[in-house]
């Protein structure tokens, strides 16, 4: 099948085409060069073309969404779509059904969206809802930062074994890449406690954050990973956390960048800093530290850093911070449910309100606007709302319009929100404006680069996915400063997707599922022999404590109906 | 006031969801459009003459249409479900979810009703000369934010968790009420006349409930207060004597009041 996209108004990053009228050709799901007479003609006349979206941390599969969904029969309530054409029906406002899920990230143009939180034990599953999570490609990522065989190995200093252990858990659980959620706190709390900082060893284990940090982000390199680690920092959401942010950023500095596949430069993603970034003691003398954070992110190049930017909605917070769940259940008095994941992770979901005439919550909007403003590289930062945890991915094309339009976030500052947006933070201060050109990096070109895709992802040239956006928007007479709302509503509802060359959506509207999303994973071998003696001695620790059999652990190939794995070291 | 008579046919056995029986969708209809009125049995719609004869005339404002229900609608759920104005009468059971959700105007049944009446509402008045099931005036399910306005009345007995998150307005229970009255309520006022099983207010963290009958078992989690005559409540003097309790203290930060008549609650006051 052959397509051809003309006259568009092109934004690729990676190929550093900035809005020029080009075409687009498409043949057999990759962009080539040419195709013949009889390609099958898109006009994009004074339409935005962009690559498809890469949204590399989200919540969108898996037991704790679907907890989310469970204790939340209100939030499916207020957002319910019926059967219509090839779409199934659907709920859920902040935690959409799966299928709902595909439907809306294909919506806005977006593609290829993470799973930013895997406990190995439920990968089953997750990649049960990503079979019935329709159009987007998709990866997942397994939980490391307080899985006892990682503690352990790294107590008695053993790299080896634990890089052994992670390849193997990668493969096993078809991961993508080490995610590490409060690193020795989660443990803690599986004991009631939590650590405060990096230098609070979990309990039994002895190993603090900082030792795990340490370890796992050696382990990366020594595994080739596409991705580095994946860090969600100690101390989410306490005024004050932002010293335990910094320290944390300064840890894996200086190790060498060793991916074996994708051109990253990286050693450290650090995810939704917004809720990491805040000063004072409390939350009366709390004040936005995001200009040290942006700071620190300008001054280094071993970091690439996503927001989670808050949408001021009401949403619904799921991590496997367990502690943090916990606290913030007290502070809100709302429903919440707590897992503990036997020897590798827990979890919380707690609802949450971020009322745009509530002082923190407007606090909170402002940090993370200030850290997309403040960070000059947009090719260090990435869009994300950490979603559902800081509003539903769905809010994507409004962040756009905030980044585009200081008209936008003046209104927003002037007319809707608290006072403490300004009083606490310096978004009001701030008036740079994000060109198209730089959307395309936080949404397409930096995900993809940094999470090690970016031959076939967040770019149209020769040999990448045919995965494109087209939004009826056009730059050579609308101005998104001025036009903040037309350009939010373009970005809502692409006016063309294509995902893998077919098109997916038209006029806003899911026309067509296509083939099933791709699954990534990756697949390396460290060292064979260690590899089959890590094994062997996780088995024995099977027996005595998991609740499931070791040889029911492994997720089967047949769970991923369009596997892609993606090499590390094979040795 | 125009009326429309809807006189029922057989009932059918799947429940008929009306939500469009309203004033506020018949309004600016004629007969013969409302008798086209869509309305779903199962997972089909029919129109409403297929379910009721349509007959009367309509008007242009929801507040000047009184529809009366003719007849026992015993499996017809969301009669009157977020009306805003005019009236409604039903002359016979209704199922549940009568007048969820509703804004305003007046429902009145005078048969019995199912669960969840008056859920989630936020205006109006519903009355219901009959009994009620469950969730009389709750919440959504799952929500923690329930009724928030309006008036319900009930002549005879309802079941369990009336008044669930109930925020504001005020019910009235005639009868005798089951257990959980009044459960997670953080404002408004609950008046039992009749006697409660047990757990009245349990995690309440604010509003009123009085009851003036007797409450077999009373929760652990309320401060004694003491003796009150004549009690004032929303602006309303309610006469005779009442221990008053401070409560659910098992919540945090809880300062609902639940009111028990002296007569025949000697048990539950400590000694």
């Amino acid at each position: 099948m052959e397509h051809i996209i003309k006259n568009g108004i092109v934004y690729d990053p990676l190929n550093e085409v900035n809005g020029e009228q080009m075409d687009i050709c498409i043949k057999d799901g990759k962009i080539v060069d040419s195709v013949s007479e009889d390609a099958n003609v898109t006009d994009a006349s004074g339409q935005i073309i962009m690559p498809g979206g890469v949204d590399p941390h989200t919540h969108i599969a898996g037991a704790k969404v679907n907890v989310g969904r469970m204790i939340r029969p209100e939030d499916s309530k207020k957002d319910a779509e019926s059967l219509a054409g090839i779409k199934r029906a659907g709920s859920g406002f902040s935690v959409p059904s799966t299928f709902m899920t595909g439907y809306r990230y294909a919506k806005m143009g977006y593609t290829t969206a993470m799973e930013a939180a895997m406990p190995p034990l439920l990968a089953r599953h997750t990649h049960e809802e990503f079979v019935d999570t329709p159009i987007i490609d998709h990866a997942a990522y397994p939980l490391f930062g307080n899985n006892w065989f990682v503690m352990d190995y790294l107590k008695e200093g053993d790299l080896d074994k634990c890089a052994a252990y992670v390849s193997w858990l990668l493969k096993s659980t078809k991961g993508y890449t080490i995610k590490i959620v409060n690193p020795a706190g989660t443990e803690a709390w599986a004991w009631g406690g939590n650590v405060h900082g990096i230098n609070d060893p979990a309990p039994y284990f002895d190993v603090t954050g900082a030792d795990i940090i340490k370890g796992l982000a050696e382990v990366n390199e020594m595994l080739g990973l596409p991705h580095p680690i994946h860090l969600h920092c100690n101390d989410l959401g306490h005024p004050g956390n932002y010293e335990t942010t910094l320290a944390s950023f300064d840890i894996p500095k200086g190790i060498k960048v060793n991916p074996k596949h994708g051109s990253r430069e990286a050693v450290l993603y650090a995810t939704h800093v917004q809720f990491h970034s805040y000063g004072g003691t409390n939350w009366r003398d709390f004040v936005s530290e995001a200009p040290k954070i942006a700071d620190y992110v300008n001054k280094n190049d071993h970091i690439v850093i996503d927001v989670g930017q808050v949408t001021l909605d009401e949403t619904t917070t799921m991590t496997a911070d367990g502690p943090m769940e916990y606290d913030l259940h007290t502070l809100n008095g709302l429903k919440w449910a707590n897992c503990d994941v036997e020897l590798e992770t827990g979890s919380g979901v707690v609802p949450f309100l971020y009322s745009p005439r509530a002082p923190v919550p407007s606090a909170q909007w402002g940090v993370g606007l200030e850290l997309f403003l403040l960070v000059n590289d947009p090719g260090k930062i990435c869009l994300t709302t950490d979603s559902p945890n800081a509003g539903p991915f769905t809010r994507y094309p409004r962040v756009m319009a905030w980044l585009m339009s200081n008209r936008y976030r003046t209104d927003m500052i002037e007319n809707k929100i608290h006072k403490w947006a300004q009083r606490k933070t310096s978004i009001a201060t701030l008036d740079r404006e994000y060109s198209l050109y730089e959307i395309a990096q936080i949404s397409r070109s930096t995900p993809a680069k940094v999470l090690g895709l970016s031959d076939t992802k967040g770019h149209l040239g020769v040999g990448a996915d045919a995965d494109i956006s087209i939004f009826n928007f056009n730059p050579e007479t609308q101005d998104p400063s001025a036009d903040y709302m037309a350009v939010e509503e373009a970005l809502s509802n692409a006016s063309y997707v294509f995902k893998d060359g077919e098109i997916v959506v038209k006029d806003g509207a899911v026309v067509n599922i296509g083939i099933h999303g791709r699954t990534y994973w990756v697949n390396s071998l460290y060292d064979a022999e260690l590899e089959k003696q890590v094994e062997a001695e996780v088995e024995k620790v099977f027996k005595q404590y998991y609740s499931v059999n070791f040889a029911n652990y492994p997720v089967q190939d047949e769970y991923l109906p369009r596997s892609n794995p993606v090499n590390g070291v094979m040795e | 006031m125009s009326e429309i008579i809807l006189t029922p046919k057989e009932q059918p056995q799947v429940p008929l969801e009306a939500n469009t029986i309203t004033p506020d969708s018949f309004a600016g209809k004629n007969i013969d459009e409302i008798s086209n009125i869509a309305i779903w049995n199962g997972n089909k719609q029919f129109r409403l003459s297929e379910f009721f004869d349509v007959q009367g005339e309509s008007a242009e404002n929801p507040s000047e249409i009184k529809i009366i229900i003719d007849g026992d609608i015993y499996n017809t759920k969301r009669i009157g479900q977020s009306m805003t104005a005019g009236e409604i009468t039903v002359k016979g059971n209704a199922n549940m979810y009568v007048g969820a959700e509703m804004d305003g105007g007046k429902i009145t049944v005078e048969g019995n009703v199912g669960s969840w009446a008056g859920q989630d509402m936020k205006g109006g008045e519903l009355t219901v000369l009959g009994n009620a099931g469950d969730y009389v005036g709750s919440a959504y399910r799952g929500d923690w934010r329930g009724m928030s306005g309006g008036l319900i009345t009930i002549h005879g007995n309802v079941g369990n968790e009336i008044a669930e998150y109930m925020l504001g307005g005020k019910m009235v229970i005639k009868g005798n009420v089951a257990i959980m009255p009044g459960i997670h309520m953080n404002g408004g006022l609950l008046i039992i006349e009749g006697n409660v099983v047990a757990r009245t207010g349990g995690e309440m963290k604010g509003g009123t409930i009085v009851v003036k009958g007797v409450i077999d078992e009373f929760l652990a989690g309320f401060k004694y207060l003491g003796v009150e005559r004549n009690i004032e409540v929303e602006g309303e003097i309610i006469e005779g004597a009442f221990y008053k309790f401070k409560g659910d203290l098992a919540t945090k930060g809880a300062s609902g009041i639940v009111y028990a008549a002296v007569a025949g609650n000697g048990h539950i006051v400590p000694k």
